[in-house]
């Protein structure tokens, strides 16, 4: 087993594990760490599959943006100590049954289908590449994500601030 | 399993697609909730990126998951926002206390 496959399988261990924390965990400060976990490992593959900038996106944006936005989140409503109200979890059992059916068929199609072999891995700079495909065949949806984001920041803001009654 | 197989980083999105589903369909904390939607769009961005490395070879799929990850911090912010007011008027998170759409 050379040296890329077993750091391979630790990524994959350490995404898997820190998602069924994140399932699983009976206290939701456990649950948001382990969200680092999961998405330290998913930008750890993607620099498995040679996608540089989106692994440094993943880091910028998940780690650095939505995570402690959740934090936040979890701090900011109270009581976050008492696992009874914090975390609760019901209907298990039936949905332990659904998500395992579930992913046994997926795993059965995965493993079912031939697909294709991987071509020579080349670890090119892909910065240059997403750069042009935004200016140029992906330019509308680029522009209408800045708005989107526009809208998300205005109605976070008025979702968020007190509500003053008359 | 190996990395220079496509099937393999199919299963690992498939097992976090799975659990995000648990998550989400289980907890009865909108937090919580908002982490399993998280996890869900974490694996659908394993899989564009996935089939762009071993399909194509072009860098349309990675285009779409710069595009997934921005919509999910637009997602979170809105969501979160709407946890904290939720939160104000009901004083729980719990989302089947939080089930009437007036006070």
């Amino acid at each position: 087993m050379s040296m890329a496959t077993a750091v391979f399988y630790l990524i994959a261990l350490i995404t898997v594990v820190s998602a069924g924390m994140v399932a699983f965990s009976r206290n939701i400060i456990y649950s948001a760490f382990s969200l680092l976990g999961t998405f330290m490992g998913v930008a750890g593959l993607y620099v498995f599959l040679g996608a540089d900038f989106v692994a440094a996106v993943q880091l910028l944006i998940y780690v650095g943006g939505i995570l402690v936005l959740i934090l936040f989140a979890v701090m900011l409503t109270h009581r976050i100590t008492d696992v009874q109200i914090t975390n609760r979890a019901a209907g298990r059992i039936p949905a332990l049954i659904v998500v395992g059916i579930f992913i046994y068929l997926l795993i059965e199609a995965i493993t079912a289908t031939p697909w294709v072999k991987a071509k020579e891995v080349v670890y090119a700079a892909t910065t240059a590449k997403i750069g042009d495909l935004f200016l140029d065949t992906y330019l509308l949806p680029f522009e209408l994500a800045s708005l989107v984001l526009l809208a998300a920041l205005i109605g976070a803001v008025v979702l968020s601030r007190k509500e003053i009654k008359e | 399993m190996s990395p220079n197989e496509l099937s393999s980083y199919l299963i690992i999105g498939a097992i976090l697609f799975s659990l995000g589903l648990f998550t989400v369909l289980t907890r009865r904390n909108a937090i919580s909730v908002l982490m399993g939607v998280e996890l869900i769009l974490n694996s659908a961005n394993v899989n564009y990126v996935a089939f762009s490395h071993f399909g194509s070879g072009n860098a349309d799929g990675q285009i779409y998951a710069i595009f997934v990850i921005m919509l999910a911090a637009a997602e979170a912010a809105v969501g979160l926002a709407i946890v904290l007011a939720i939160f104000q008027l009901f004083h729980t998170i719990d989302v089947e206390a939080a089930e009437t759409l007036k006070d």
